[in-house]
């Protein structure tokens, strides 16, 4: 069912569906961002239609809401182990198509990677809905079409915003009441058809272990710093670190906390005793290229990079990570000749 | 309530057993369902966690063989018995010793490698009728570093089984074998090749140039297990550092026939 709701009349069934949700959006934060005169752009708890910045790509993407960048697990109480309370908010989500779908990549492996679910990530999970903001134009960074999650049809409300007013599909039949004084329409959702950036992503069979030791790597070994930018605003990056504190007014009391941790990153791979795997920052690359677009799918049957494009949006060095899949394509191609 | 898999439970240590100036094997009070070769995520409160293969097992118990080299090891150092760790798991798959029944095993171990599979060769040694020969290469950095030195005098002397003891350094008063493990692989009997199973664990390097040794002498891959260390924070597949191309060492390892462990890179 979907309803034309005036601008004017948008923040009464903002308020209403506060009643019972938390509400989370991009907003824009004025002169917040890293140069002068930059805006920041970033998810944060909304009231109002004015706060929502629907023209704009967030740095960071919405996976806090499920995957929060410090995350207490459990408290220690000298022997006892005190499980960290669930604050059971409801959460509804202003995203993209391709935003849902990272959290469909989130969902297997916390939900369904390894022996059992992650109870921490279930509940948070479990309290969430979506809000997909129409996106037909995307970003110049952006290239979900080649990734094939420029599509969804996981959410509770579609919305389309024009300058007088607010399109809705409502899919929840929870929320269908908020809306009932509205009128309705024949409003459907549209989707992004085609990027200003295209990739082909390789087939599973074309990458073999010979492709590990390319030589495309080694230029990221002089370019990457290693700073791990790339992995912190991924909406599918889904690395952590136990972390453990205890505080300063009483020592026999502490948390064990994950925090997020980054493949890109010093540390990532050392044990104690100081053995070390992929040293070099191209062999990180490497790793990390290969988990978004080819080992995730191996295992999973979908590829984990949803092409929003944030990892090159961040980069210091102007690493592009679709340009780093065009060169796979093309060691490939050259591997198939020489072979 | 489904249980949380992230809690350990406090576990009394019943003993400290020094091995070397810095292994020690702690037993612990807790009746669990190891498999010969699973580890358990071992934690200190409020310092933080490390996973430590299990290098035996009883009903009651389990012997977790720790070096002090880092920052919740460096920790147990200071606990005494009666003491408590908080444990979690066990985790991962464990060697598949059905298998092994009625083989030629020959099992090869550097340094604290020779944890994880201690519980093998106990098992085999306890029960020779499940094997046809127990062959052991048991590598060390220097005699002061050989671990569970006790053990592997006690199976020297059992008839069944077969000891290599090397070390890369002697010293004044060692009088044994000097030299890498893969040196003496020559010596190991290689008749009937088709009844051998092959288990190598160790440092990365010693366990892929062992390998290629074995297979010099024409021991199939399909023949050889190993077993992968790596970094890990849950041990059961989210945290994701452990992960290798399309394969989690802390769900589908950390044991691995090596037609798989071949094509895994970091």
């Amino acid at each position: 069912m979907s309803y034309r709701v005036k601008r004017s009349e948008f923040d009464d069934i903002l308020s209403k569906l506060q009643e019972d949700y938390k509400i989370y959006a991009p907003t824009r934060k004025k002169d917040k961002g890293t140069f002068s005169d930059t805006d920041l752009v970033l998810y944060d708890r909304v009231s109002s239609l004015e706060e929502i910045d629907f023209n704009s790509k967030t740095k960071y993407s919405p996976k806090e809401v499920v995957f929060p960048i410090t995350q207490t697990l459990f408290y220690f109480n000298g022997d006892e182990y005190i499980e960290a309370e669930d604050k059971g908010e409801k959460v509804l989500v202003f995203l993209r198509p391709c935003e849902v779908n990272a959290f469909k990549r989130l969902d297997k492996i916390f939900l369904e990677n390894g022996p059992q679910e992650d109870i921490y990530y279930k509940r948070l999970r479990e309290k969430v809905k979506f809000v997909v903001m129409e996106c037909t134009e995307g970003f110049d960074s952006c290239f979900c079409v080649s990734m094939g999650t420029n599509e969804t049809e996981d959410y509770s409300i579609f919305i389309k915003v024009s300058d007088e007013e607010v399109f809705c599909e409502i899919k929840d039949e929870k929320l269908t009441e908020v809306f009932a004084d509205q009128e309705s329409t024949d409003y459907t959702p549209e989707f992004i058809q085609e990027n200003k950036q295209q990739v082909e992503v390789p087939a599973l069979e074309d990458i073999t272990t010979d492709l590990f030791d390319s030589e495309i790597w080694k230029e990221y070994s002089k370019r990457c710093i290693g700073c791990g930018r790339c992995n912190t605003v991924c909406p599918t990056c889904s690395c952590w670190t136990m972390q453990d504190i205890s505080y300063q007014d009483n020592e026999n009391i502490g948390e064990r906390r994950r925090v997020w941790a980054g493949c890109h990153i010093d540390g990532y791979t050392e044990m104690a005793g100081g053995h070390d795997f992929r040293t070099t920052y191209g062999d990180r690359m490497r790793f990390k290229t290969l988990h978004k677009i080819y080992d995730f799918r191996k295992r999973f049957d979908i590829d984990m990079c949803v092409g929003c494009g944030r990892c090159e949006d961040v980069c210091p060095q102007y690493i592009s990570f679709v340009g780093a899949i065009k060169k796979l394509n093309q060691a490939i191609k050259e591997e198939k000749n020489n072979g | 309530m489904v249980k949380n898999p992230y809690i350990p439970t406090a576990v009394e240590i019943i003993s400290i057993r020094p091995e070397s100036e810095v292994d020690y094997t702690y037993r612990l009070a807790i009746d669990l369902d190891v498999d010969n070769g699973q580890f358990v995520e071992v934690s200190i409160p409020k310092v933080g966690e490390c996973p430590i293969s299990v290098s035996d097992f009883g009903n009651d118990y389990i012997d977790l063989t720790i070096r002090h080299v880092g920052k919740v090891t460096n920790q147990i150092a200071n606990l005494e018995v009666g003491d408590k760790l908080g444990i979690r798991g066990p985790y991962g798959n464990g060697f598949p010793i059905e298998e092994y029944q009625g083989k030629d095993l020959v099992i090869a171990a550097g340094g604290t490698g020779l944890a994880p599979v201690k519980s093998i060769i106990n098992h085999f040694y306890r029960n020779p009728e499940e094997i046809n020969s127990l062959t052991l290469l048991l590598g060390f950095r220097n005699p002061a570093n050989i671990l569970f030195a006790d053990e592997i005098a006690k199976w020297e002397e059992a008839d069944h089984i077969d000891v290599i003891l090397t070390v890369d350094e002697g010293d004044e008063e060692w009088a044994g074998n000097v030299g890498l493990v893969t040196g003496f692989v020559e010596q190991i009997n290689f008749t009937d090749l088709a009844n051998k199973e092959v288990v190598i664990v160790g440092p990365p390097i010693m366990m892929k140039f062992t390998s290629l040794e074995f297979m010099k002498h024409d021991i199939k891959e399909e023949q050889i297990w190993v077993s992968f260390e790596r970094k890990m924070s849950c041990g059961i597949g989210k945290c994701g550092h452990c992960k290798m191309d399309d394969t989690y060492i802390c769900v589908e390892g950390p044991v691995f026939n090596y037609t798989k462990a071949k094509n895994l890179v970091d």
